[in-house]
């Protein structure tokens, strides 16, 4: 009889296969972070490069522990500006997008001006810009124009994939334009609006910075890459790296809780917050 | 055959018995692609009704002509009660599920549209999910079911706003053999204890002999009837039905009629 039986692939090892393929993805590019440091360390001492050339990563670290107060405080503005910028992009790319969904000749005259504020760079505006608008305005407008875009294309990507039959099935049981707009366009949207804004978080962060180091050099403002300009004016090189440190650190910390909103609020249905298994 | 006859006063319904009637109507696409017609066809009210031919000869078309889903180029088309809205259920070929929603959502949906109020609404979306056994999957999700499941669930949906009319766009064409057979058989016995008129399409001789009183065989491009026959076989059908001789008659003779139809269009 038991020559009969499967041989037992158990869950629990299919679970610990899983686990270590996860734990893999993990400790790699913490193992390339390690010797990537090492590296960097090995060569700054052994060349004797000078700190305001290039400081070793320990001089960083210490910079960043010594400048925390600053820094801390530039990071929080920049961070501000990255967050207004994003609801600013959020808002106006979802709104444009459902009144462009309503009425196609609004899309018609406006949609190419959107484009047209998508690929003009931003840090040639951003001076403009800071001439006609109080800076932190200005500031926040740059990262609007950045994000707004993916926002935009993504929601009226969404809102027109719906399933063509389920419109049908709106339409057979007289669902009225909001009812549609709320019950079904909106929910199969959803994904894409999703996706572009985890875009649209990077981009904002993006944006705020660009403008600020435009305005930078004008010599206001307090975010971090205005503290990375000043600082190369003065040479200090170290707390260059520790504010890009930061600023790393943010966009990385930006995307993920992105990405986890995304994964929570899609995870019941749909493909892209699906594991595998099912 | 002659072109359409209009009668003054048939807008105000299809003759008395009839819960669908089409009278000289055509449909073609803006591409310029003759899918339908001209058709005349009654329903009575009550019957099961069996649309069948190859891919592409408007049978679907005919369908979304009656559900209203889109409007003829020429010709009539008169269905019961469409004033009241929620006289037409529709069934599709895919599900057709929101798949961001319950089971019990989705059925629910037609009459949320319709603003149907909590109380009464939970009552008809319990009774339907009973109606096609899915009572306890209400909270599940469509991606949690099989593909027969997810079938019941749209069939559920039509349901629940109780229609006078079902149409059916070659629901069970997906699935495997043995579930399509099942769900042939749950068909069955709702259509005798609802007393609904069902307009199903098909392009399998078998399903719509199995199914049917009455077969209409259509020809490809643009649609046509070119046959009709009438499946007087006992009621209740069984599986013993599925095996009989008289089955297989009725298969033969459709089967005939529909080479018959799919060929001369070839040909000419």
């Amino acid at each position: 009889m038991s020559s009969l039986e499967t041989p037992p692939l158990s869950t629990a090892q299919a679970r610990s296969d899983s686990g270590n393929a996860r734990r893999v993805r993990i400790v790699l590019p913490v193992v390339v972070l390690a010797a990537g440091v090492v590296v960097w360390d090995l060569v700054v001492r052994l060349n004797n490069i000078p700190p305001y050339v290039l400081p070793g990563p320990g001089a960083v670290f210490s910079t960043l522990v010594a400048d925390w107060s600053i820094l801390w405080q530039s990071l929080l503005t920049t961070l501000l500006t990255t967050l207004e910028g994003f609801i600013a992009a959020a808002v106006g790319g979802i709104a444009l997008a459902l009144l462009f969904n309503q009425s196609k000749w609004l899309e018609y005259s406006l949609l190419p001006y959107a484009i047209i504020l998508q690929v003009t760079p931003v840090i040639a505006i951003a001076p403009l810009l800071l001439i006609y608008l109080p800076q932190q305005t200005a500031v926040i407008v740059c990262a609007w124009i950045v994000a707004f875009f993916p926002v935009l294309s993504n929601t009226t990507l969404g809102l027109n994939s719906v399933d063509r039959n389920l419109a049908g099935l709106f339409q057979l049981y007289g669902a009225s334009r909001a009812q549609t707009l709320r019950y079904l366009k909106l929910p199969a949207a959803l994904p894409y609006i999703l996706g572009g804004l985890r875009i649209a978080g990077g981009l904002s962060l993006i944006g705020a910075v660009v403008a600020e180091i435009a305005a930078g050099s004008a010599g206001a403002g307090s975010g971090l890459a205005y503290r990375i300009t000043e600082s190369s004016y003065r040479l200090n090189i170290p707390r260059m790296f520790a504010a890009l440190l930061l600023l790393s650190a943010a966009g990385m910390v930006i995307y993920m809780l992105l990405a986890l909103v995304s994964h929570l609020v899609l995870r019941r249905w749909h493909e892209s917050a699906l594991g595998k298994e099912n | 055959m002659g072109p359409a006859v209009t009668l003054p006063g048939l807008d105000a319904g299809p003759s008395a018995g009839f819960a669908v009637s089409l009278r000289g109507v055509t449909k073609i696409y803006d591409s310029g692609v003759a899918a339908l017609g001209p058709v005349d066809l009654d329903i009575r009210n009550g019957e099961f009704v069996s649309l069948l031919g190859p891919s592409g000869c408007g049978k679907s078309t005919a369908l979304r002509l009656i559900a209203g889903l889109s409007a003829p180029t020429s010709g009539s088309v008169k269905v019961a009660n469409r004033a009241a809205r929620h006289s037409i259920g529709f069934v599709f070929q895919e599900p057709t599920l929101m798949p961001w929603t319950s089971i019990r959502a989705n059925v629910r949906l037609p009459l949320m549209l319709a603003h149907v109020p909590d109380a009464e609404a939970d009552a008809r979306v319990g009774e339907a999910l009973a109606q096609v056994g899915l009572a306890e999957f209400a909270e599940a999700f469509p991606r949690e079911l099989s593909g027969g499941m997810k079938m019941r669930v749209s069939l559920a949906r039509a349901l629940v706003t109780d229609p006078d009319i079902l149409l059916m766009d070659e629901p069970f064409a997906a699935l495997d053999e043995i579930t399509r057979f099942r769900l042939n058989d749950d068909l069955l016995a709702l259509w005798r204890g609802l007393n609904k008129t069902v307009v199903f399409v098909t392009h399998s001789v078998f399903e719509s002999v199995y199914l049917s009183q009455r077969v209409i065989v259509m020809t490809p491009r643009p649609g046509r009837l070119a046959a009709e026959f009438r499946i007087a076989a006992a009621e209740p059908r069984s599986e013993d039905f599925r095996t009989s001789v008289e089955y297989a008659g009725y298969c033969r003779e459709v089967s005939v009629a529909l080479a018959r139809a799919s060929g001369e269009k070839l040909a000419s």
